[in-house]
C-alpha cells in the first residue's frame, strides 16, 4: 500500500485576490460598453492612462520598499482602482488629470498605508475627490450623451479626435465646449430646481428618459447587471448593495411623497449619477468597508443616506465619492459597535 | 428654532472646527492614539467648550461691552477659559480618578486648545446671542468630538498596518487627517449663508 504525501495547504482557497479582481473587471464590461455607446471611446483612453499610471506607481512604491513586484502587481487591485477612477471621470479628460488622480490614489491612499489590505480609504474615491476639488472645471465638463436628445443636436468627437484631446487637451478646430458638453441630469435638475421649476417640468426636458437621465439610465442599468453578476458569483455579499440602495431610496421616497415638486422620485436617484456603481462596485471594496454583517448594513445605509443628503442640499451634484470616504472614516467605529457576539458568551 | 438647527449642522459638519477650520489640531493629533482616551478627551472638551462659549458670551455682553473694555477681550476670554478648565479638572478629579489619570496632561491643555478660544471669539464676531452662543459652542464641540473619535478609530487600525518606515507615526496620521478633511469637503454648501 502506498501513501501519497502532499505538502499543505491541502484545501486550496476557491479564489485568489487576482480572481476576485478579475471578476470585478469582467462585471464592469457591460457598463463600459454602454459608456462607449453613449459617450464615445473617451472612457477607454482614461482607463488606459489610469491603469498605466496606477501600475507604474504601484511598481515604483514596491520597488522603493524592496518588495516583490510580481505577486502585488498580478493581484490586479491597482487595475481595478484605475478602472473605477476612470468610470468617475468625464470621457473628455486630459491625460495629466487622470494621471494625477491615479497616482494620488495609489501612492497616498494605498501604498503609504502599506498596500492592499491596509488602506482605510477607498483609493479610487480618494483620487477622484482630489481631482474634483483641484480641477472642478475640467471634471464638470460632461459631453452630451448620444441618445437622441430632441432639439439638442450634440457634436460628438470621433475616436481619433478624442484621443488627440486626451493627449493634448486641444479640441478640433471649430468645435467649442458649448456644442460638445452640457449639464448632467443631476446638475441640470439642481440648477433648475433652484430657479423654482418643479421636478415634473424639469423632467419633461430632452435630457431625461424613462426614469433617469437619457443615456445615463442605460449605463446605470448595465452597471446593475454587472453588480448582479458579482452577487451571483459571490464576489460581494448582499448587505452593502442592498443597504446603499435602501439608504438612498428610503429618504428619497419619503421626501418625494411629502414634496413631489421639489424632490425627484427615488428611481431617478437610483438610475442617475454613480449610485448603482457605488452600491455594487465602490462601497463593496472589501478592504475599506465594514466587516461584520450588521456593520455592512449600517455602512451601506450611511453611504446611501449621505448620497441623498449631498445630492439634495449639498454643493456637489453627486455625493458618491464623499459619502464613501466619510463612511470609510467611520468604519472602525462601526466595526467596534457591531462586533458579532461569540456564541455562548454574553455581550 | 430652525436657525439654531442650521447653526448646529453648520458647526458640526460644514464648518467642522478641526477638518475645515483647522482649529484644535494639537489635541486632535495628540490624544487620538487610543479610542478610550479620545472618547474621554472628547467628553471633557465638549463640556469645556460649551461652558466657556456661554461664559465668554456673558463676560462680553455684561462686562466688556458696557464698560467699553473690548480691547481686553482676548485676555479676558483666556482667563474665563482657564477658569472653566480648572473647574472641569477639579470635577473630573473628584468624580473619576481613572479618567483623570488617563487624560493626564491633556486636561490642562484644553486651556490652550485654540478651538476653545476660537469659538469664544467667533461668537463675538458673528454677534451671536445667548442661545446661539450655546448652540455654536455645543456644535463645535460635537464636531470636534465626532472627528476625534473617528480619527482615533482609524489610527488604531493604522497602528497595525504595514506602513513604510518613514511614514510611521505622526506622518501617516497627518496624511489620514488630510484625507478626512477631503471627505468633509463634501458637506460644503449644505448650509448656505
Amino acid at each position: 500500500m502506498r501513501f501519497e504525501l502532499t505538502r499543505p495547504p491541502h484545501l486550496r482557497p476557491a479564489r485568489s485576490v487576482t480572481r476576485v479582481m478579475g471578476e470585478v473587471l469582467l462585471a464592469l464590461v457591460p457598463a463600459t460598453i454602454a459608456w462607449v455607446w453613449f459617450f464615445g471611446p473617451g472612457i477607454l483612453y482614461n482607463m488606459a492612462v489610469a491603469t498605466l499610471v496606477a501600475v507604474a506607481c504601484e511598481a515604483g512604491a514596491l520597488r522603493l520598499r524592496d518588495r516583490a513586484l510580481h505577486p502585488h502587481l498580478a493581484d490586479l487591485s491597482a487595475v481595478v482602482t484605475a478602472v473605477l477612477l476612470a468610470f468617475c471621470l468625464p470621457p473628455l479628460t486630459p491625460w495629466w488629470i487622470t494621471a494625477t488622480g491615479a497616482a494620488f490614489a495609489i501612492l497616498f491612499a494605498k501604498q503609504l498605508y502599506g498596500g492592499l489590505g491596509y488602506n482605510p480609504f477607498n483609493p479610487a474615491m480618494a483620487g477622484y475627490v482630489v481631482l474634483l476639488i483641484s480641477f472642478p472645471e475640467q471634471l464638470t465638463r460632461w459631453p452630451w450623451p448620444q441618445a437622441g436628445l430632441g432639439e439638442i443636436t450634440p457634436v460628438a468627437l470621433g475616436a481619433w479626435e478624442t484621443l488627440r484631446f486626451t493627449l493634448t487637451g486641444a479640441l478640433p478646430a471649430g468645435v467649442s465646449w458649448d456644442a460638445l458638453s452640457g449639464a448632467t441630469p443631476l446638475d441640470d435638475l439642481r440648477t433648475r430646481l433652484s430657479l423654482a421649476a418643479t421636478v415634473e417640468q424639469v423632467r419633461a426636458g430632452p435630457l431625461y428618459g424613462l426614469v433617469g437621465g437619457r443615456g445615463w439610465e442605460w449605463i446605470a442599468l448595465w452597471t446593475g447587471v454587472g453588480g448582479l453578476y458579482l452577487l451571483w458569483r459571490r464576489v460581494i455579499r448582499w448587505q452593502i448593495p442592498l443597504a446603499v440602495i435602501a439608504g438612498l431610496c428610503l429618504p428619497a421616497t419619503l421626501a418625494w411623497l411629502l414634496a413631489p415638486a421639489t424632490f425627484p422620485p427615488p428611481t431617478f436617484h437610483l438610475f442617475s449619477g454613480a449610485a448603482l456603481l457605488c452600491a455594487f462596485f465602490i462601497a463593496t471594496d472589501p478592504v475599506s468597508a465594514a466587516t461584520s454583517p450588521a456593520g455592512r448594513l449600517v455602512y451601506g445605509f450611511g453611504i446611501g443616506a449621505l448620497i441623498f443628503i449631498i445630492r439634495s442640499w449639498g454643493g456637489y451634484p453627486d455625493g458618491v465619492a464623499f459619502a464613501v470616504l466619510l463612511l470609510n472614516m467611520a468604519v472602525p467605529a462601526i466595526d467596534h459597535f457591531t462586533r458579532p457576539r461569540t456564541y455562548g458568551h454574553a455581550g | 428654532m430652525q436657525e439654531l438647527a442650521l447653526i448646529l449642522v453648520a458647526t458640526v459638519l460644514v464648518n467642522n472646527f478641526v477638518l475645515v477650520k483647522f482649529l484644535g489640531l494639537c489635541p486632535f493629533m495628540g490624544v487620538s492614539r487610543k479610542l478610550e482616551t479620545a472618547a474621554g478627551m472628547a467628553l471633557a472638551t465638549t463640556f469645556v467648550l460649551t461652558l466657556s462659549s456661554v461664559c465668554s458670551y456673558l463676560v462680553q455682553e455684561f462686562l466688556l461691552a458696557p464698560l467699553g473694555l473690548e480691547y481686553l477681550r482676548t485676555i479676558a476670554f483666556i482667563l474665563v477659559i482657564a477658569g472653566v478648565v480648572q473647574f472641569t479638572e477639579m470635577v473630573v478629579h473628584k468624580t473619576s480618578p481613572l479618567l483623570y489619570q488617563v487624560l493626564g496632561i491633556y486636561l490642562p491643555l484644553i486651556t490652550t486648545n485654540c478651538a476653545v478660544l476660537g469659538v469664544a471669539l467667533l461668537n463675538v464676531q458673528e454677534s451671536h446671542g445667548f442661545l446661539e452662543s450655546f448652540v455654536y459652542g455645543f456644535g463645535a464641540a460635537i464636531g470636534f468630538s465626532l472627528v476625534l473619535v473617528l480619527f482615533a478609530g482609524v489610527r488604531e487600525r493604522i497602528a497595525a498596518a504595514d506602513v513604510p518606515a518613514p511614514f510611521r507615526g505622526a506622518s501617516i496620521a497627518l496624511v489620514t487627517a488630510g484625507l478626512m478633511s477631503l471627505a468633509f469637503m463634501g458637506f460644503a454648501g449644505l448650509v448656505r449663508g
